[in-house]
């Protein structure tokens, strides 16, 4: 049995080639980079989250030629966070889609929803613009049931 | 102007090898830091109102600065926080509402970058030994003698020394200074950016730095 142990570790003859590993993860850096590109300019002009203080790879302490292990990291990080853009970006359009919908139903039946404001804001449009539920002629309109939508005319005249 | 005499700089084998498309372009110039003339500040007013915060938004789609943003990650650096050269001048011009003339040097390169999203930077031609390339530093390398390295960072050096380190600062050592007579222009191409921007920036800047002269 001795005779088969060996006193020192078996080590591959040839070291492994990484530099097409490295090559296929900055290709797909690359791409994830794109895409999170088209994701943030799609989103435009909805305010979208804050890019935390320690974004991907900051902690790498770049520029460097970086290690297969840390390319990994790189890569895996940056897929989390398109992942979660494209996640917040859809939630975004689906409430965005519910709030033009309600502009419609106010449109159509302004008495059901009373003071109901939608601002241009939640329906992903830049601008000050709103559509908002008030009553004709003030009290007397409350009184006598005339609600309509006011449609304000944009953003206040710089003073 | 008389004809720019581009110069193409070395790359370090190992990360050629890694960077096929990694270059560095250099041109030198018989130019002095001064204020800039009326004319140049004119110009950094104009480029400074055709820039909108729809415009510095989309720019990240742009081809050339989408290539820097693309080599920013691949080597570590992190695009949305430290902004890559176009970006912080789009950046700049927003928060601060126009584009601050500095002297003709910095102006110069502001104009240069903005218009072509290619990084150039300006050395001081006489504290140069030597061609300029690209390289990793060494273990333990410091540059400007002072401020040290993190092994594998990738610099612009030249024969001698790290003279500043690719898309961050450069090394006190070689940069313009009031006393500069000669002065280098250096751009860095990547993977994805057309040789021509490379060109058309250097071409920019020294056409800018050449004002008066063309006056």
């Amino acid at each position: 049995m001795p005779d088969v142990l060996l006193d020192r570790p078996i080590l591959p003859l040839v070291q492994p080639d990484e530099r097409a590993a490295r090559r296929t993860l900055r290709e797909q850096v690359a791409r994830l980079e794109q895409e999170q590109a088209q994701l943030l300019c799609s989103a435009w002009p909805r305010k979208c989250p804050r890019e935390s203080a320690g974004g991907v790879g900051s902690a790498l302490g770049g520029p460097r030629l970086l290690s297969l292990a840390e390319l990994e990291e790189l890569r895996d990080e940056l897929a989390a966070r398109v992942a979660d853009a494209r996640r917040a970006l859809s939630d975004r359009t689906w409430v965005e889609e519910q709030n033009r919908r309600l502009i419609e139903e106010m449109m159509l039946d302004p008495a059901s929803h009373k003071w109901r404001l939608v601002t241009s804001e939640d329906i992903g449009e830049p601008g000050c613009r709103n559509w908002h539920v008030r009553p004709r002629l003030g009290p007397l309109g409350m009184l006598m049931g005339w609600w309509r939508v006011v449609i304000s005319s944009g953003c206040p005249l710089a003073a | 102007m008389t004809e720019l005499e581009l110069r193409e700089g070395w790359i370090e084998p190992e990360l050629a090898e890694e960077f096929p498309e990694l270059s560095i372009t250099s041109a030198a110039l018989e130019v002095r830091p001064r204020r800039s003339p009326e004319p140049v500040r004119a110009q950094l007013r104009a480029l400074a109102d055709r820039y909108t915060g729809a415009k510095v938004v989309h720019m990240r789609q742009d081809p050339v600065p989408w290539a820097y943003r693309v080599f920013s990650r691949q080597v570590g650096i992190d695009p949305d926080t430290d902004r890559t050269p176009v970006e912080a001048i789009a950046l700049e011009r927003l928060r601060q509402g126009g584009l601050r003339s500095e002297n003709i040097v910095d102006d110069a390169l502001t104009l240069a970058i903005a218009e072509t999203g290619v990084p150039v930077i300006a050395l001081d031609a006489d504290r140069l030994d030597g061609e300029l390339g690209l390289r990793l530093a060494r273990e333990g390398e410091r540059m400007g003698g002072l401020r040290p390295l993190s092994a594998r960072q990738i610099v612009v050096a030249d024969a001698v020394k790290p003279v500043a380190v690719v898309l961050r600062d450069m090394s006190e050592e070689a940069g313009v200074t009031p006393r500069t007579e000669r002065t280098v222009l250096c751009a860095l191409g990547v993977k994805g950016v057309p040789r021509i921007s490379v060109e058309e920036a250097l071409w920019l800047a020294a056409e800018t730095l050449y004002t008066d002269r063309r006056a």
